[in-house]
Protein backbone atom coordinates (compact mmCIF):
# COMPACT_ATOMS: atom_id res chain seq x y z
CA UNK A 1 0.00 0.00 0.00
CA UNK A 2 1.54 3.25 -1.17
CA UNK A 3 1.64 6.11 1.26
CA UNK A 4 -0.14 9.26 0.14
CA UNK A 5 2.30 12.16 0.41
CA UNK A 6 0.29 15.38 0.61
CA UNK A 7 2.19 18.58 -0.02
CA UNK A 8 -0.65 21.02 0.33
CA UNK A 9 -4.37 21.37 0.56
CA UNK A 10 -6.55 24.28 -0.53
CA UNK A 11 -10.17 24.84 0.40
CA UNK A 12 -12.14 27.52 -1.45
CA UNK A 13 -15.67 28.57 -0.56
CA UNK A 14 -17.55 30.99 -2.77
CA UNK A 15 -20.75 32.65 -1.61
CA UNK A 16 -22.75 34.11 -4.46
CA UNK A 17 -25.36 36.72 -3.62
CA UNK A 18 -26.43 37.70 -7.13
CA UNK A 19 -25.17 38.00 -10.67
CA UNK A 20 -26.92 41.16 -11.72
CA UNK A 21 -30.44 39.90 -10.96
CA UNK A 22 -32.47 39.78 -7.74
CA UNK A 23 -30.34 38.72 -4.75
CA UNK A 24 -31.20 35.19 -3.60
CA UNK A 25 -32.83 34.71 -0.19
CA UNK A 26 -30.11 32.17 0.56
CA UNK A 27 -26.78 32.80 -1.15
CA UNK A 28 -25.46 29.95 -3.30
CA UNK A 29 -22.32 28.37 -1.89
CA UNK A 30 -19.80 26.59 -4.06
CA UNK A 31 -16.89 24.82 -2.44
CA UNK A 32 -13.77 23.18 -3.79
CA UNK A 33 -11.04 21.22 -2.07
CA UNK A 34 -7.75 20.42 -3.81
CA UNK A 35 -5.00 18.17 -2.46
CA UNK A 36 -1.60 18.22 -4.11
CA UNK A 37 0.00 14.80 -3.71
CA UNK A 38 3.11 13.08 -5.00
CA UNK A 39 2.51 10.99 -8.11
CA UNK A 40 4.08 7.61 -7.29
CA UNK A 41 4.16 6.70 -11.01
CA UNK A 42 5.78 9.88 -12.34
CA UNK A 43 8.60 9.63 -14.85
CA UNK A 44 8.09 6.09 -16.13
CA UNK A 45 5.45 3.75 -17.50
CA UNK A 46 3.91 1.55 -14.83
CA UNK A 47 1.45 -1.09 -15.99
CA UNK A 48 -0.20 -1.94 -12.69
CA UNK A 49 -1.54 1.26 -11.19
CA UNK A 50 -5.07 0.30 -10.19
CA UNK A 51 -4.12 -0.58 -6.61
CA UNK A 52 -3.53 3.12 -5.96
CA UNK A 53 -7.29 3.71 -6.12
CA UNK A 54 -7.66 1.80 -2.86
CA UNK A 55 -4.85 3.84 -1.32
CA UNK A 56 -6.65 7.06 -2.26
CA UNK A 57 -9.91 6.15 -0.54
CA UNK A 58 -9.04 7.54 2.92
CA UNK A 59 -7.84 10.77 1.33
CA UNK A 60 -11.07 11.04 -0.66
CA UNK A 61 -13.16 10.58 2.45
CA UNK A 62 -11.12 13.11 4.42
CA UNK A 63 -11.44 15.64 1.59
CA UNK A 64 -15.20 15.13 1.22
CA UNK A 65 -15.66 15.52 4.98
CA UNK A 66 -13.53 18.65 5.12
CA UNK A 67 -15.42 20.19 2.22
CA UNK A 68 -18.82 19.54 3.79
CA UNK A 69 -17.45 21.05 6.99
CA UNK A 70 -16.25 24.16 5.14
CA UNK A 71 -19.70 24.51 3.55
CA UNK A 72 -21.30 24.67 6.99
CA UNK A 73 -21.25 21.06 8.15
CA UNK A 74 -24.61 19.75 6.93
CA UNK A 75 -24.31 17.06 4.23
CA UNK A 76 -28.01 17.60 3.40
CA UNK A 77 -27.25 21.12 2.22
CA UNK A 78 -25.18 19.78 -0.68
CA UNK A 79 -27.12 19.57 -3.98
CA UNK A 80 -24.46 19.42 -6.67
CA UNK A 81 -21.06 17.84 -7.08
CA UNK A 82 -18.12 17.18 -9.37
CA UNK A 83 -14.51 16.06 -9.33
CA UNK A 84 -11.32 16.47 -11.28
CA UNK A 85 -7.59 15.95 -11.42
CA UNK A 86 -4.58 17.77 -12.84
CA UNK A 87 -1.61 15.47 -13.45
CA UNK A 88 1.87 17.01 -13.43
CA UNK A 89 3.95 16.86 -16.60
CA UNK A 90 5.91 13.73 -15.65
CA UNK A 91 2.70 11.74 -15.30
CA UNK A 92 0.02 10.51 -17.70
CA UNK A 93 -3.66 11.22 -17.98
CA UNK A 94 -4.35 7.65 -16.84
CA UNK A 95 -2.98 8.60 -13.43
CA UNK A 96 -5.73 11.22 -13.19
CA UNK A 97 -8.28 8.51 -13.95
CA UNK A 98 -7.30 6.85 -10.67
CA UNK A 99 -9.36 9.53 -8.91
CA UNK A 100 -12.72 8.46 -10.41
CA UNK A 101 -13.47 5.71 -7.94
CA UNK A 102 -12.09 7.08 -4.65
CA UNK A 103 -13.24 10.66 -5.32
CA UNK A 104 -16.75 9.68 -6.33
CA UNK A 105 -17.14 6.98 -3.71
CA UNK A 106 -16.08 9.37 -0.98
CA UNK A 107 -18.60 12.08 -1.84
CA UNK A 108 -21.45 9.61 -2.20
CA UNK A 109 -20.65 8.07 1.14
CA UNK A 110 -20.39 11.41 2.95
CA UNK A 111 -23.53 12.77 1.27
CA UNK A 112 -25.57 9.70 2.16
CA UNK A 113 -25.85 7.75 -1.06
CA UNK A 114 -26.17 10.31 -3.83
CA UNK A 115 -27.56 8.66 -6.96
CA UNK A 116 -26.12 10.55 -9.92
CA UNK A 117 -22.79 9.87 -11.57
CA UNK A 118 -20.22 12.39 -10.38
CA UNK A 119 -19.24 14.47 -13.42
CA UNK A 120 -15.54 14.84 -13.88
CA UNK A 121 -12.70 16.17 -15.95
CA UNK A 122 -8.95 15.88 -15.96
CA UNK A 123 -5.85 17.05 -17.77
CA UNK A 124 -2.08 17.02 -17.71
CA UNK A 125 -0.55 20.38 -16.93
CA UNK A 126 2.01 22.43 -15.10
CA UNK A 127 1.84 24.63 -12.01
CA UNK A 128 -0.99 27.15 -12.20
CA UNK A 129 -3.03 25.06 -14.65
CA UNK A 130 -6.73 25.80 -14.23
CA UNK A 131 -9.36 23.08 -14.41
CA UNK A 132 -13.08 23.71 -14.96
CA UNK A 133 -14.80 21.03 -12.94
CA UNK A 134 -18.31 20.19 -14.15
CA UNK A 135 -21.09 20.11 -11.58
CA UNK A 136 -24.46 18.35 -11.71
CA UNK A 137 -27.25 17.52 -9.26
CA UNK A 138 -26.28 14.77 -6.82
CA UNK A 139 -29.38 12.62 -7.39
CA UNK A 140 -30.45 13.34 -10.95
CA UNK A 141 -27.98 14.31 -13.66
CA UNK A 142 -30.61 15.97 -15.84
CA UNK A 143 -31.61 18.69 -13.37
CA UNK A 144 -30.90 21.66 -15.60
CA UNK A 145 -30.73 24.32 -12.90
CA UNK A 146 -27.77 22.56 -11.30
CA UNK A 147 -25.52 22.24 -14.36
CA UNK A 148 -22.58 24.37 -13.36
CA UNK A 149 -18.78 24.38 -13.26
CA UNK A 150 -16.21 25.52 -10.73
CA UNK A 151 -12.72 26.57 -11.76
CA UNK A 152 -9.88 25.34 -9.55
CA UNK A 153 -6.12 25.61 -9.68
CA UNK A 154 -3.01 25.80 -7.56
CA UNK A 155 -0.46 28.53 -8.27
CA UNK A 156 2.55 26.31 -7.50
CA UNK A 157 1.18 22.95 -8.45
CA UNK A 158 1.06 20.36 -9.73
CA UNK A 159 4.80 20.09 -10.09
CA UNK A 160 5.97 17.51 -12.65
CA UNK A 161 5.86 14.64 -10.17
CA UNK A 162 2.60 15.62 -8.49
CA UNK A 163 -1.16 15.25 -8.99
CA UNK A 164 -3.74 17.80 -7.86
CA UNK A 165 -6.95 16.01 -6.87
CA UNK A 166 -10.14 18.04 -6.56
CA UNK A 167 -13.69 17.65 -5.24
CA UNK A 168 -16.40 20.26 -5.72
CA UNK A 169 -19.79 20.68 -4.04
CA UNK A 170 -22.55 23.27 -4.43
CA UNK A 171 -25.55 24.07 -2.24
CA UNK A 172 -28.09 24.90 -4.92
CA UNK A 173 -28.96 25.86 -8.47
CA UNK A 174 -27.15 28.56 -10.47
CA UNK A 175 -27.94 31.84 -8.81
CA UNK A 176 -30.40 33.06 -11.47
CA UNK A 177 -31.29 29.68 -13.03
CA UNK A 178 -34.11 30.17 -15.56
CA UNK A 179 -33.63 28.02 -18.63
CA UNK A 180 -36.26 25.43 -17.78
CA UNK A 181 -35.75 21.67 -17.97
CA UNK A 182 -36.09 19.11 -15.21
CA UNK A 183 -36.51 20.77 -11.82
CA UNK A 184 -34.93 19.51 -8.61
CA UNK A 185 -38.40 19.31 -7.09
CA UNK A 186 -39.65 16.99 -9.85
CA UNK A 187 -37.00 14.27 -9.79
CA UNK A 188 -37.64 10.64 -8.90
CA UNK A 189 -34.05 10.14 -7.79
CA UNK A 190 -33.95 6.44 -8.57
CA UNK A 191 -31.84 5.97 -11.68
CA UNK A 192 -29.47 8.88 -11.05
CA UNK A 193 -30.67 10.62 -14.18
CA UNK A 194 -34.18 12.02 -13.56
CA UNK B 1 -23.62 48.38 4.06
CA UNK B 2 -22.42 50.66 1.30
CA UNK B 3 -20.57 47.94 -0.57
CA UNK B 4 -22.76 46.11 -3.09
CA UNK B 5 -21.30 42.62 -2.86
CA UNK B 6 -21.94 40.13 -5.64
CA UNK B 7 -19.91 37.32 -4.16
CA UNK B 8 -17.43 36.45 -1.44
CA UNK B 9 -14.81 33.72 -1.74
CA UNK B 10 -12.67 32.39 1.07
CA UNK B 11 -9.55 30.37 0.28
CA UNK B 12 -7.66 28.37 2.89
CA UNK B 13 -4.29 26.92 1.96
CA UNK B 14 -2.26 24.50 4.08
CA UNK B 15 1.24 23.36 3.19
CA UNK B 16 2.20 20.07 4.80
CA UNK B 17 5.50 19.34 3.07
CA UNK B 18 8.15 20.83 0.79
CA UNK B 19 10.62 18.71 -1.19
CA UNK B 20 9.39 15.70 0.70
CA UNK B 21 10.21 17.27 4.04
CA UNK B 22 7.31 17.59 6.49
CA UNK B 23 6.20 21.07 7.52
CA UNK B 24 5.11 20.71 11.14
CA UNK B 25 2.73 22.23 11.92
CA UNK B 26 1.58 22.94 8.35
CA UNK B 27 1.83 26.59 7.34
CA UNK B 28 -1.62 28.06 6.78
CA UNK B 29 -2.87 31.13 5.04
CA UNK B 30 -6.32 32.34 4.18
CA UNK B 31 -7.62 34.96 1.80
CA UNK B 32 -11.10 36.44 1.86
CA UNK B 33 -12.15 38.06 -1.39
CA UNK B 34 -15.19 40.23 -2.14
CA UNK B 35 -16.49 41.11 -5.58
CA UNK B 36 -18.25 44.46 -5.43
CA UNK B 37 -19.82 46.89 -7.85
CA UNK B 38 -17.56 49.82 -8.68
CA UNK B 39 -19.81 52.83 -8.05
CA UNK B 40 -17.54 54.99 -10.21
CA UNK B 41 -17.11 52.69 -13.20
CA UNK B 42 -17.09 54.57 -16.48
CA UNK B 43 -16.78 58.06 -15.00
CA UNK B 44 -14.06 60.29 -13.68
CA UNK B 45 -14.88 61.19 -10.08
CA UNK B 46 -12.66 63.58 -8.21
CA UNK B 47 -14.03 62.72 -4.79
CA UNK B 48 -13.47 59.04 -4.02
CA UNK B 49 -14.64 59.11 -0.42
CA UNK B 50 -17.46 56.60 -1.08
CA UNK B 51 -14.75 54.08 -1.89
CA UNK B 52 -12.89 54.95 1.33
CA UNK B 53 -16.01 53.93 3.27
CA UNK B 54 -16.43 50.73 1.28
CA UNK B 55 -12.80 49.90 2.05
CA UNK B 56 -13.45 50.38 5.74
CA UNK B 57 -16.43 48.02 5.69
CA UNK B 58 -14.60 45.38 3.70
CA UNK B 59 -11.48 45.53 5.88
CA UNK B 60 -13.38 44.25 8.91
CA UNK B 61 -15.58 41.82 7.02
CA UNK B 62 -12.76 40.19 5.05
CA UNK B 63 -10.32 40.03 7.96
CA UNK B 64 -13.00 38.32 10.04
CA UNK B 65 -13.73 35.81 7.29
CA UNK B 66 -10.04 35.00 6.84
CA UNK B 67 -9.45 34.52 10.57
CA UNK B 68 -12.58 32.39 10.78
CA UNK B 69 -11.28 30.15 7.98
CA UNK B 70 -8.00 29.72 9.84
CA UNK B 71 -9.94 28.84 12.97
CA UNK B 72 -7.73 30.99 15.19
CA UNK B 73 -8.13 34.00 17.41
CA UNK B 74 -7.33 37.23 15.57
CA UNK B 75 -4.44 37.87 17.92
CA UNK B 76 -2.77 34.63 16.77
CA UNK B 77 -2.51 35.80 13.17
CA UNK B 78 1.09 36.40 12.14
CA UNK B 79 1.15 38.07 8.75
CA UNK B 80 -1.18 39.92 6.45
CA UNK B 81 -1.62 41.58 3.08
CA UNK B 82 -4.25 43.17 0.87
CA UNK B 83 -4.92 43.66 -2.82
CA UNK B 84 -7.53 44.88 -5.28
CA UNK B 85 -8.26 44.32 -8.95
CA UNK B 86 -10.33 46.90 -10.82
CA UNK B 87 -12.42 45.94 -13.84
CA UNK B 88 -11.75 47.58 -17.18
CA UNK B 89 -14.22 50.45 -16.71
CA UNK B 90 -12.55 51.62 -13.53
CA UNK B 91 -9.25 53.26 -12.65
CA UNK B 92 -6.36 52.06 -10.59
CA UNK B 93 -7.08 54.97 -8.27
CA UNK B 94 -10.36 53.27 -7.34
CA UNK B 95 -8.36 50.33 -6.00
CA UNK B 96 -6.15 52.76 -4.13
CA UNK B 97 -9.21 54.47 -2.62
CA UNK B 98 -10.47 51.16 -1.26
CA UNK B 99 -7.14 49.85 0.00
CA UNK B 100 -5.25 52.75 1.45
CA UNK B 101 -7.26 55.34 3.39
CA UNK B 102 -9.46 53.24 5.70
CA UNK B 103 -9.26 49.49 5.10
CA UNK B 104 -6.36 48.86 7.48
CA UNK B 105 -7.95 50.06 10.74
CA UNK B 106 -10.66 47.41 10.99
CA UNK B 107 -8.22 44.71 9.84
CA UNK B 108 -5.98 45.58 12.77
CA UNK B 109 -8.94 45.60 15.14
CA UNK B 110 -9.77 42.03 14.09
CA UNK B 111 -6.15 40.96 14.56
CA UNK B 112 -5.60 42.73 17.87
CA UNK B 113 -2.38 44.38 16.75
CA UNK B 114 -0.78 45.37 13.44
CA UNK B 115 2.01 47.85 13.86
CA UNK B 116 3.42 47.08 10.43
CA UNK B 117 2.28 48.55 7.14
CA UNK B 118 -0.14 46.16 5.40
CA UNK B 119 1.67 45.23 2.20
CA UNK B 120 -0.49 45.67 -0.88
CA UNK B 121 -0.78 45.30 -4.63
CA UNK B 122 -3.28 46.40 -7.22
CA UNK B 123 -3.99 46.07 -10.90
CA UNK B 124 -6.62 46.52 -13.57
CA UNK B 125 -7.89 43.74 -15.78
CA UNK B 126 -10.63 41.34 -16.75
CA UNK B 127 -12.33 38.29 -15.23
CA UNK B 128 -9.97 35.60 -13.98
CA UNK B 129 -7.18 38.06 -13.35
CA UNK B 130 -4.77 36.74 -10.75
CA UNK B 131 -3.84 38.91 -7.78
CA UNK B 132 -0.57 38.28 -5.99
CA UNK B 133 -1.19 39.53 -2.46
CA UNK B 134 2.09 40.45 -0.77
CA UNK B 135 2.42 39.21 2.80
CA UNK B 136 4.45 40.58 5.69
CA UNK B 137 4.54 40.10 9.45
CA UNK B 138 1.78 42.17 11.02
CA UNK B 139 3.91 43.74 13.76
CA UNK B 140 7.40 43.94 12.27
CA UNK B 141 7.85 44.32 8.53
CA UNK B 142 11.45 43.08 8.62
CA UNK B 143 10.65 39.55 9.81
CA UNK B 144 12.23 37.74 6.90
CA UNK B 145 10.53 34.37 7.39
CA UNK B 146 7.16 36.02 6.77
CA UNK B 147 7.91 37.78 3.46
CA UNK B 148 5.60 35.90 1.14
CA UNK B 149 2.83 36.20 -1.41
CA UNK B 150 -0.48 34.47 -2.01
CA UNK B 151 -2.10 34.22 -5.41
CA UNK B 152 -5.88 34.48 -5.60
CA UNK B 153 -8.28 34.74 -8.49
CA UNK B 154 -11.98 34.68 -9.12
CA UNK B 155 -12.83 33.06 -12.45
CA UNK B 156 -15.74 35.40 -13.28
CA UNK B 157 -14.46 38.68 -11.81
CA UNK B 158 -13.78 41.52 -12.05
CA UNK B 159 -16.35 42.29 -14.68
CA UNK B 160 -15.93 45.70 -16.31
CA UNK B 161 -17.80 47.57 -13.57
CA UNK B 162 -16.57 45.57 -10.59
CA UNK B 163 -13.70 45.59 -8.11
CA UNK B 164 -12.20 42.49 -6.47
CA UNK B 165 -10.95 43.23 -2.97
CA UNK B 166 -8.82 40.74 -1.04
CA UNK B 167 -7.42 40.49 2.48
CA UNK B 168 -4.99 37.67 3.31
CA UNK B 169 -4.08 36.53 6.82
CA UNK B 170 -1.72 33.73 7.93
CA UNK B 171 -0.89 31.91 11.13
CA UNK B 172 2.69 31.29 9.99
CA UNK B 173 5.49 32.33 7.65
CA UNK B 174 6.87 30.44 4.66
CA UNK B 175 7.24 26.67 4.96
CA UNK B 176 10.78 25.74 6.08
CA UNK B 177 12.19 29.32 6.16
CA UNK B 178 15.99 29.38 6.24
CA UNK B 179 17.34 32.57 4.76
CA UNK B 180 18.08 34.20 8.10
CA UNK B 181 17.20 37.77 9.00
CA UNK B 182 15.05 39.03 11.84
CA UNK B 183 13.13 36.18 13.52
CA UNK B 184 9.59 36.59 14.81
CA UNK B 185 10.59 35.95 18.42
CA UNK B 186 13.17 38.76 18.27
CA UNK B 187 10.80 41.59 17.43
CA UNK B 188 9.72 44.42 19.69
CA UNK B 189 6.71 45.17 17.48
CA UNK B 190 6.49 48.85 18.28
CA UNK B 191 7.66 50.74 15.22
CA UNK B 192 6.15 48.29 12.78
CA UNK B 193 9.55 47.45 11.36
CA UNK B 194 11.52 45.35 13.92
Amino acid sequence: MAEIAIRKRIVTIEEIFHEGGPPAAVPLRRGAIVSVIRNPFAGRYVEEIAGFMEDLKPLGLAMAKALVEALGGDPKSVQGYGKGAIVGAAGEIEHGALWHVPGGYAMREILGGAKAIVPSTKKVGGPGTRLDIPVTHIDASYVRSHFDAVEVGVADGPRADEIALALVMTTGPRIHARVGGLKAGDIKGEDGLR
Amino acid sequence: MRAEIRKIAVILEETASEMGRPVVPPTRRAAAVAVIRNPHAGEFREDLSALFEIGEELGGLLAERAVQALGIAGADAESYGKAAAVGENGELEHAAAILHPKLGGPVRRVLGTGAALIPSSKKRGGPGLSLDIPLGHKDAAYVRSHFDGMEVRIADAPRADEIVVAVAVTDSGRPLPRVGGLAKDEITGEDGLR
